[in-house]
């Protein structure tokens, strides 16, 4: 259980670097880009139209990844990525619990929320990209260790 | 009265060993940080979770009559008694788990979570639900004792290895080791005594 998990997160980190290779001056390797799928569970207790914030909660612990468009892998300025979990600042349910921010010239984002704790059997977070200029997408990322103090989650966004 | 003394001394360490082997591993998980950030139902449903994985180390020692002090037919009724409290067990626990976050609970009894965990755990309830309604229409059913022997064996292994499963690949508010050693000990007792019964039932034929 414990190999396959590593060799999946071996792959993830692989894919990553393949990726991240791709954004810095290899165009050609971006061609083709597979749009991300949805992740099972990822659409669990979502709440449509999360607020823009600077920050949820008292923060502290950091969401954060890219939104890139599938095919050429561009980086996607401007789009707005929703965030929930199970936190030390109230389950995935609350209202408080939940918010947005926005992809920067890059297609980066980073929010800052409270600590994610494990719930549900595993430490994990909930992201959404629901706009109408690409297919919505919902990912579920889960933490390495509880004791992690970020979690990358990264968008290839199809367009509607 | 010499020869009772050695035998209650025994006695009184196998109960001290069971309750030894139930109580850590509730206490550890009642000191989990985890609990912390939790609503009470939430807590209620894993602690839920928690007494019927302990109660799964008590069924087979009553099955077996390894518990000293309870006749064989006392010993039956505790067991078909622990067996109810085992089926409310799990409906608090799945209950509390969908008022926690119904979408997770419905995905997990559709075969469709995201977590491994869940798949076993859905599994063992309903070999456990069963289980009971076997138990309480055996007489009805006119089962044979060979076939609902071999029945109720069959369930209580899926039973015990769904729940070890589901409780070992959950990180929760049990404590790793404690969880690890309950687990073992369950899987440990419901072999042995399937075992020593299935031995038990050829030699009362064969005669």
């Amino acid at each position: 259980m414990t190999d396959s998990i590593i060799t999946r997160r071996a792959l993830l980190a692989a894919a990553g670097a393949v990726v991240a290779a791709g954004m810095s001056g290899l165009p050609a390797r971006a061609q083709g880009l597979a749009a991300t799928p949805t992740m099972r569970g990822g659409a669990n207790n979502y709440r449509p139209g999360a607020p823009i914030v600077d920050r949820i909660g008292g923060g502290g612990f950091w969401m954060m990844g890219t939104v890139r468009r599938a095919g050429d892998g561009a980086p996607l300025a401007g789009q707005r990525i929703q965030v929930w979990a199970h936190t030390t600042e109230g389950h995935e349910r609350d209202p408080h619990s939940h918010g947005a921010t926005l992809t920067d010239a890059n297609g980066v984002f980073r929010l800052e929320m409270p600590q994610i704790v494990p719930a549900f059997g595993q430490p994990h977070g909930h992201l959404a990209y629901d706009d109408d200029d690409f297919e919505t997408v919902f990912l579920r990322p889960v933490m390495a260790r509880a004791s992690d103090t970020s979690l990358n989650a990264d968008f290839v966004l199809q367009p509607a | 009265m010499d020869l009772k003394r050695p035998s209650r001394t025994r006695q009184t360490l196998v109960w001290a060993a069971l309750a030894t082997a139930v109580a850590v591993p509730i206490a550890a998980a009642a000191a989990s940080p985890l609990l912390a950030w939790r609503d009470p139902v939430y807590i209620a449903a894993g602690f839920a979770g928690i007494i019927a994985l302990s109660l799964l180390l008590v069924q087979p020692l009553l099955a077996g009559g390894h518990l000293p002090g309870l006749t064989a037919q006392r010993g039956r009724r505790v067991h078909r008694w622990i067996g109810s409290v085992l089926v409310g067990m799990v409906i608090i626990h799945v209950a509390g788990l969908w008022i926690t976050s119904p979408p997770d609970v419905i995905d997990a009894l559709l075969f469709a979570s995201p977590t491994p965990f869940s798949a076993w755990g859905v599994i063992a309830m309903w070999a456990l639900f069963t289980t009971a309604v076997l138990a309480a229409l055996r007489r009805r059913l006119r089962l044979r004792p060979l076939v609902w022997r071999r029945a109720h064996t069959a369930l209580a292994v899926l039973i015990v290895v769904g729940s070890t499963v589901h409780a070992l690949l959950i990180e929760g508010t049990m404590e790793t080791l404690s969880k690890a050693a309950l687990c073992a000990l369950v899987l440990a007792a419901t072999v042995k005594v399937a075992v020593d019964l299935r031995g038990r039932a050829n030699r009362k034929r064969s005669f």
